[in-house]
């Protein structure tokens, strides 16, 4: 039977224009597949959609999907107009875990399209913001036969609702010199030891991971995930002069001065009279900037590790948060090293799920208790590196002084005796 | 008794380096330096003398199986069978040599995709689910994406901005598009409105109440039945209410406005991070093109093009030129709006004599 296509008007309009177009997409799985299940599905979620476009609202509800033995993963989608539009009324998405920084083979791409067709809408995004592929409608029922197949090849769901949430990490030592650790190790580290925590949702709300290699934080790690890695060094940074000099040649001593020494944010540059560069690489604060502009003349030191911010989220419920330093340094080399870290990880979850609110994010958590019970709940001592400066306010009872000032006497005894 | 249902295989995030081009996995930790030949083009240098030749396009970013298989099938004849996913959705073809570059790029351009988005362009433009997936949207992302993209894809082919330039959407004002130099968000201006019929047997009411950022929401009875109701006084018109309780419905034809914030960056070079800050709100949600938004977002790119200096990023080029004379140049009115009422305002106001004349 000939498919009684919806008229799109509005949606048609997204057709014109250079940039590459959805809605012709849409139109070629309706138009030209070779499934009529997909042609009328396809159809009917256009029909929707400019329904949307006509009176300006959504018409998906939630409700309850998941897959045998899992309490999360889909993201369940129901239509409110149904009965204009049958075919997509059960159009859920699957959130799968892509692999750690997003590399994938075309052959296992090809894999992935072939299941994907065969049990859902054909539509897939890579990825949403949390990171995960983004399979987009399937039927209750599919969506269990669409799973069943791509996790016997290796894909699982990723999270959805109050769990720890699919991780992302940079492309980071694959293919950029800035890498300052390995970030697919530590994404899968962390992630992949709460996958119990991910697949079954019982914590107050989502918990995100993410690894940038460096402090340019291609990964927006700290400003949206509760638990941020980023690549970092404490040695000195690398200088080959002879490339600083090429640059200088290259560019001018004006354009170096402009847009290299005096951008540097704590003053640590300065450019000698002979056309070299002089670090303070005590001041330096590892930004980022200049190895950003002189790629070739600059690298990140060899004794490289991770800082670890706590408590990033976006606008839900008290505002924009960043993330705070909680780790400033520690190495990331030994199965070790990693073990402890991902202990870190565990610590803070449990001590967030039992105290944080239901629906309160992990750094909503420290704003309503305080950093420093955060950090005597973590079992972590505090470090004048997790603030921008010391407390402004002396509204503060402080008669636990002395023991306190004795017990980072104390530390730094210990750590100077290693 | 029903049929034995298959066990889960809890795999977790998969092992990436089975799926990573050979030369990355030969090179892995060992780069030495990169550079940026042309737009969409970058270069990365190993100690050990091996190249990698990146190639980046942008795409619809929802894509339908045909258009996933086309990639595939450039990435079969061009580029060695791998590829990588940016965090902005473009895929990146890797290739050894500079020669495979040219053919790649014609490959890419001739079945319509957007060869661009490195370093100093107007990136592809981060977005959510909007109309077409998302249970709460009040706008399409998908639809206000493409017609943006459309208008910038100049800036997206050619990297004449002064640094990069990252553009958010978002739906709602949760922000799941996160922090941008440009963000374009929903912004509701009226209170939700209660189907008071449904709500005793549609929504948690306690978990309701608790979800209200400035306590406006109390348990009421309406008409008989057990209901929610909201102060309007009090009502910052977010829409927190509306995910755990549908029939507040926050979502407005002609109330639900949009919204421009400028100066996000999850950089840390130069400054720490940022957040972004409204500078336009009242604009209408207006689909199929939304070209009233679209045209705000184009006079803030021109101004910051024009008048930023090399390596700044938008909040930064603000930051030094001051907030007065952005509005003067972007030509946006500036409204008790723009002061805000939130926690931790007052590290906001201007606690100085410092004044641009």
């Amino acid at each position: 039977m000939a498919l009684d296509k919806h008229q799109t008007p509005m949606l048609d309009q997204l057709e014109d224009g250079p940039w590459p177009s959805f809605i012709s997409g849409i139109k070629r799985l309706r138009d030209e597949h070779t499934d009529g299940r997909i042609n009328a599905l396809t159809n009917d979620l256009l029909g929707q959609l400019e329904h949307s476009y006509e009176t300006r609202k959504g018409y998906w509800k939630g409700g309850t999907v998941s897959v045998y033995g899992y309490g999360g993963g889909i993201i369940p989608r129901f239509s409110e107009v149904g009965k204009a539009f049958p075919k997509s009324r059960e159009f859920h998405t699957l959130r799968v875990q892509p692999p750690a920084g997003n590399h994938y083979s075309t052959a296992m791409l090809r894999q992935l399209a072939d299941s994907w067709e065969k049990h859902g809408s054909g539509l897939v995004t890579f990825h949403g913001q949390t990171g995960n592929i983004m399979f987009i409608g399937a039927d209750t029922e599919s969506t269990q036969h669409f799973f069943d197949e791509i996790n016997e090849y290796g894909w699982d769901l990723g999270g959805a609702g109050p769990c720890v949430r699919t991780a992302m990490s940079c492309v980071g030592a694959a293919r950029c010199e800035m890498s300052c650790t390995n970030e697919l190790k530590a994404h899968r580290a962390l992630v992949n030891n709460f996958v119990d925590d991910v697949h079954r949702p019982a914590l107050p709300y989502k918990f995100k991971f993410k690894v940038s290699g460096c402090a340019n934080d291609c990964q927006n790690a700290i400003e949206r995930s509760d638990f941020a890695v980023l690549g970092t060094w404490r040695d000195d940074m690398k200088v080959d002069q002879d490339e600083v000099k090429a640059y200088v040649k290259a560019k001018g001593r004006q354009y170096i001065i402009d847009n290299v020494i005096t951008r540097c944010p704590t003053q640590a540059l300065s450019l000698n009279d002979d056309d070299t560069l002089a670090v303070n690489n005590r001041d330096c604060v590892r930004c980022m900037h200049c190895l950003n502009v002189m790629p070739k003349a600059l690298h990140p030191g060899d004794d490289k590790g991770v800082t670890i911010l706590i408590g990033g989220k976006r606008t839900l419920k008290i505002g924009d948060l960043m993330g705070t330093v909680i780790v400033p340094f520690r190495k990331l080399d030994t199965q070790e090293d990693y073990d402890e870290m991902v202990e870190m990880a565990e610590n803070i979850i449990d001590f967030w799920a039992e105290n944080g609110l239901e629906h309160e994010r992990c750094g909503e958590m420290i704003e309503r208790i305080g950093l420093a019970n955060f950090l005597d709940g973590i079992g972590i001592e505090p470090d004048p590196n997790m603030l921008s400066h010391p407390r402004q306010s002396s509204y503060v009872r402080m008669d636990g002084w002395d023991e306190a000032a004795e017990q980072w006497f104390e530390r730094q005894a210990e750590k100077a005796a290693g | 008794m029903a049929k034995d249902m298959r066990e889960p295989i809890e795999s977790g995030c998969p092992d990436p380096w089975q799926y990573m081009h050979p030369t990355m996995r030969k090179n892995f930790g060992q780069w030495k330096y990169h550079e940026h030949p042309r737009p969409g083009v970058l270069r990365h240098v190993a100690y050990s003398g091996d190249e990698i030749w990146t190639v980046r396009a942008g795409t619809q970013r929802i894509l339908d199986v045909f258009t996933l298989r086309k990639l595939c099938e450039i990435g079969d004849d061009l580029a060695d069978g791998y590829v990588h996913f940016t965090l902005r959705s473009n895929i990146e073809y890797m290739v050894t040599e500079e020669a495979r570059v040219a053919p790649l790029i014609q490959a890419l351009e001739d079945a319509g995709f957007i060869v661009g988005g490195t370093q100093n362009t107007v990136a592809m433009i981060s977005h959510t689910q909007g109309w077409l997936h998302c249970d709460i949207p009040g706008t399409d992302a998908s639809g206000v994406v493409k017609s943006m993209m459309d208008e910038l894809i100049d800036d997206f082919r050619n990297a004449t901005m002064p640094n990069r330039v990252h553009i958010t959407t978002s739906c709602c004002q949760i922000n799941c598009g996160g922090q941008g130099d440009i963000a374009i968000n929903v912004q509701h201006t009226k209170p939700p409105k209660i189907n008071h019929d449904l709500v005793a047997n549609v929504c948690e009411r306690p978990s309701v109440v608790a979800r209200c950022p400035v306590a406006a929401i109390r348990p009421a009875m309406v008409n008989g039945k057990p209901s929610l109701e909201v102060d309007e006084r009090k009502c910052i018109c977010c829409g927190a209410c509306y995910p755990p309780c549908p029939p507040m419905q926050i979502n407005d034809a002609e109330h639900s406005k949009l919204a421009i914030w400028v100066g996000g960056n999850h950089s840390n070079a130069r400054g720490k991070p940022t957040f972004q800050k409204l500078v336009a709100a009242g604009i209408p949600n207006n689909p199929p093109r939304w070209p009233e938004a679209t045209a705000i977002v184009k006079r803030i790119l021109k101004a910051y093009k024009e008048g930023a200096r090399d390596w700044e990023r938008v909040n930064e080029w603000i930051e030094r030129i001051g907030w007065p004379r952005f509005f003067e140049e972007v030509e946006l009115p500036f409204t008790k709006y723009h002061i805000d009422t939130w926690r931790g305002s007052r590290a906001s106001f201007n606690a100085s004599s410092y004044i641009r004349f």
